[in-house]
């Protein structure tokens, strides 16, 4: 984008503004059923840049020195791999561990990288979602299936317009020596809001 | 969801390794899912659809000097046969347009943009 970012009010670009033109068209005409259209398009909703982040953390997971950089800064090292968000966001990677895990949200809207992540689930702007991941987010997890142990300290981070996070999820156990694509292949896009784990070994062959 | 061939088979569609359309933003997608739509409310038949986005991309004569992106195109040769159906003239498409940016102007950074009308 050439224009600058301006963080008091909302900006669209002129696609953006076309596309809108067209719905709000097509709607008034009755062409369009934006309940249908919003079903359609969730069946795209991880067809977006789908393995960019995914290659971002296999990368820092085999290379001590673009872990690091990444650990750093975030928008520095996720633009070496050539991926920039659109909107001129700023992107901080934070890490799991053994003791803490990291989930991401957006209470205030529904900010999101989807330059490195893709489009945003459903549920990601959902009122339920962005309420509870911050009053409970171990319930969250344990309905997303993800269950931690009592001693693990879960961070929620809240997005803004101006910061988005990116979870590395934990390396799973028994990839040693795995290459980077490989190991993308076991980053689901869950695991990097924190919602879901890296996928295991046999869970990337029973999917497969 | 499974598309019919004709469209997975569109010239130079950017397809995953699955064979689904893949998008670089989001309103790539948005304009996509209204183009399937409007074709199966019957507005235009899916050959009349083809051509018109094959003409948009022909400007891009040999590909090797490509500013606009493969859903630029799209969004164009849309709006292109939405008019040439009479469901959308220019002017109301401007009127609109301008209505959207007003709105996104008046909306604080970071809450969801609505039309008031």
């Amino acid at each position: 984008m050439s224009h600058d970012h301006d963080h008091d009010h909302s900006e669209l670009s002129d696609v953006e503004l076309r596309v809108r033109a067209l719905e709000t068209l097509l709607t008034d005409k009755g062409y369009i059923d934006p309940p249908a259209l919003d079903a359609l398009i969730e069946t795209y909703e991880t067809k977006v840049g789908p393995k960019n982040g995914a290659m971002v953390v296999a990368k820092a997971w085999t290379d001590p020195e673009y872990h690091a950089r990444l650990m750093s800064d975030a928008t520095a090292a996720i633009a070496e791999l050539g991926f920039v968000g659109r909107q001129g966001e700023h992107m901080v990677a934070v890490e799991n561990t053994p003791g803490t895990h990291n989930m991401v949200v957006c209470t205030l809207c529904s900010c999101y990288p989807w330059t490195v992540l893709g489009l945003p689930p459903v549920w990601y702007k959902s009122a339920p979602y962005r309420s509870r991941a911050v009053r409970d987010p171990r319930g969250v997890l344990s309905e997303f299936g993800v269950t931690l142990s009592d001693e693990t300290e879960i961070k929620v981070w809240d997005s803004t317009a101006e910061v988005r996070y990116l979870v590395v999820p934990q390396r799973p156990a028994g990839t040693e020596g795995w290459d980077e694509a490989q190991l993308a292949a076991l980053v689901s896009r869950d695991s990097m809001i924190g919602t879901g784990l890296a996928l295991a070994p046999s869970e990337r062959e029973s999917a497969a | 969801m499974t598309l019919p061939d004709a469209v997975t088979s569109m010239p130079r569609l950017p397809l995953d390794q699955d064979g689904e359309p893949v998008f670089s933003a989001p309103w790539e997608a948005r304009v996509f899912a209204m183009t399937v739509q409007a074709h199966e409310a019957g507005v235009f038949e899916w050959r009349e659809w083809a051509d018109q986005l094959g003409a948009e991309l022909a400007k891009d004569g040999d590909g090797r000097n490509v500013s606009l992106s493969y859903y630029d195109h799209w969004l164009s040769a849309f709006e292109k046969i939405l008019k040439e159906k009479g469901v959308a003239g220019a002017d109301q498409l401007a009127g609109l347009k301008e209505a959207w940016d007003e709105a996104a102007r008046a909306t604080p950074h970071g809450q969801p943009i609505e039309l008031k009308r």
